[in-house]
């Protein structure tokens, strides 16, 4: 449910779910998310869900503040449409070369590697939002034993392709970039592909994901197939 | 033959925008697009195209291009010094109104006087590859046409038709400069102390060297958050006020990140977005608070008097 409804500046409505981030909260923003996607209002101009927050922008030039709160105060929260979520399989490759920051989470975590890598293949993960870079999925929750913070020096350069841990969640970086992100794996699937002009992201919020371990053989024939 | 310019110098920071790319930011995608609107409008109408055709943005130094081809024409809007040479002639270009180029003739934009952003608008189609919709080329994530790229030496802008109406068309404009930048509250305001609160509104702030089309960040009086530094990451729009823990505010411009994680002290009305692009680093800046209501008004008659300047053409 919204917890309440206020303006963001004069061309945005500000839909805040509450302060707390989990995953019946983060349904919740994804359910309002699509639901107005659906609608396809020519004079919303953009949709940002995050983990507990929508923000709705709009084109002042066509509509205002009270008419889009409106809108959304009056939209019809379909159940069913919100179940039939995709599920997506991204395979990872956790050889020495890419999983960057394995030493650094058996000490912080205190486990060994075997139980991590298990730990983190066990998992259904949730995809709360994409953003920050183009298409890059936050996908939770790790459980409480697998949680470490960010690294104290991000890095300049992250590889692409990077599946890196932090706190509750677990993300791929979508193309190099900088990053401060414990790096566990490295996929050879493209999360992100700027040459679709419909649905470039592989992982959209709302969805499932399951990572599948493949070795550095299967990690090189991937993209031969 | 190809029509073409040659662009002989490449300038600051020289990139083709339009109206931007919606719809995108639940992916990550900014919005981009022209920063100052008003200009980019009139620069198209002034040469007889669409509105939301693409356009050379450029910042502080302009490009220095050279044409080859059919006859075309061409105008500049912003507060922008340049220099049009034809057959060794130099002529001073005038911002709104548009000139008549012919093959060999040169375009000089020197540089923007006071101000940040000047177009170029060119009459007629040019060949850009566009992606999501829009030509409009944001650096820092390599999205849009010329790869995502600014422009370089040498490179060519090819035109792909050439408007028939080439009569000369003008109008008189003068950017008004702002005294205050209006802003309506953020959703974390109350995170500032009451010395804070006071800072924000009655101090003035120095626009930062830092600044670029994702985001220009302020000096001056730091502003203290008395409740959290960082909150979950959660969408911006353009024109958002974010404070970092230094105290230090930065307001989103258009090729601003989708998500962030800094308190929102304010919003900038949409009224002086424009206006606001156009502030060049080391000027003062100081805010006011507005309400909603007043800022929905204002931008109506804001948008009235950009339609007249539009008609008047």
């Amino acid at each position: 449910m919204i917890k309440n409804i206020s303006n963001l500046g004069d061309a945005a409505v500000y839909c805040d779910f509450g302060s707390e981030v989990n995953k019946s909260v983060n349904s919740e923003v994804i359910k309002y998310f699509k639901a107005l996607k659906k609608e396809n209002v020519e004079s919303i101009n953009n949709l940002t869900p995050s983990y507990n927050k929508l923000i709705v922008s709009y084109d002042l030039r066509k509509t205002n503040f009270k008419e889009v709160k409106k809108l959304i105060e009056n939209l019809n929260i379909n159940e069913a449409q919100h179940k039939n979520n995709t599920k997506i399989e991204i395979p990872v490759c956790c050889d020495d070369q890419f999983s960057l920051d394995i030493k650094r989470l058996e000490e912080k975590l205190k486990i060994n590697r075997d139980k991590i890598l298990k730990n983190f293949f066990s998992k259904e993960y949730f995809c709360y939002m994409t953003g920050f870079i183009a298409g890059m999925p936050f996908l939770g929750d790790l459980d409480e034993n697998m949680r470490v913070p960010r690294l104290e020096t991000p890095r300049v350069k992250v590889p692409k392709g990077s599946v890196a841990l932090t706190e509750q969640f677990a993300n791929i970086y979508t193309f190099e970039s900088p990053g401060g992100w414990n790096i566990i794996g490295n996929t050879p699937l493209d999360i992100f592909d700027n040459s679709k002009e419909v649905e470039p992201n592989v992982i959209n919020p709302g969805d499932t994901v399951v990572f599948k371990p493949i070795n550095i053989e299967e990690y090189n024939s991937y993209n031969d197939k | 033959m190809t029509n073409n310019f040659e662009i002989i110098r490449a300038g600051v920071n020289t990139t083709f925008q339009d109206q931007g790319r919606s719809n995108l930011y639940h992916i990550g995608i900014p919005f981009s697009g022209a920063m100052d609107n008003r200009n980019y409008s009139l620069a198209n109408k002034l040469t007889g195209n669409k509105l939301n055709s693409p356009v050379i943005e450029f910042a502080y130094q302009g490009p220095h291009l050279k044409y080859t081809g059919e006859k075309i024409n061409i105008a500049v809007t912003g507060d922008v010094v340049f220099k049009i040479i034809k057959s060794g002639n130099e002529i001073d270009g005038n911002c709104y109104e548009s000139y008549q180029i012919e093959s060999g003739d040169q375009i000089n934009l020197i540089s923007t006087n006071k101000s940040v952003y000047g177009y170029l608008a060119i009459g007629g189609g040019l060949d850009l590859k566009l992606q999501w919709n829009s030509c409009s080329i944001n650096t820092k994530a390599n999205i849009g046409s010329n790869d995502g790229k600014k422009l370089e030496n040498g490179q060519k802008i090819n035109i792909l038709n050439i408007n028939s109406d080439q009569t000369k068309k003008k109008t008189n404009y003068i950017n008004s400069k702002v005294e205050n930048i209006r802003v309506i509250k953020g959703p974390n305001f109350d995170y500032f102390s009451e010395e804070g609160k006071k800072i924000f509104f009655e101090k003035e702030f120095t626009v930062s060297k830092l600044s670029d089309r994702m985001g220009m960040r302020l000096e001056g009086s730091k502003i203290e958050n008395i409740v959290n530094t960082n909150i979950k990451s959660e969408g911006l729009i353009k024109g958002v006020i974010q404070v970092p823990a230094d105290g230090n505010p930065i307001i989103m411009l258009s090729d601003h990140g989708t998500v962030g994680g800094y308190p929102k002290i304010g919003v900038v009305a949409s009224v002086d977005y424009d206006r606001l692009v156009q502030i060049s680093p080391g000027s003062k800046i100081k805010f006011k608070e507005i309400e909603l209501s007043d800022a929905q008004t204002l931008f109506k008659l804001y948008e009235m008097e950009t339609q007249n300047l539009l008609l008047q053409i």
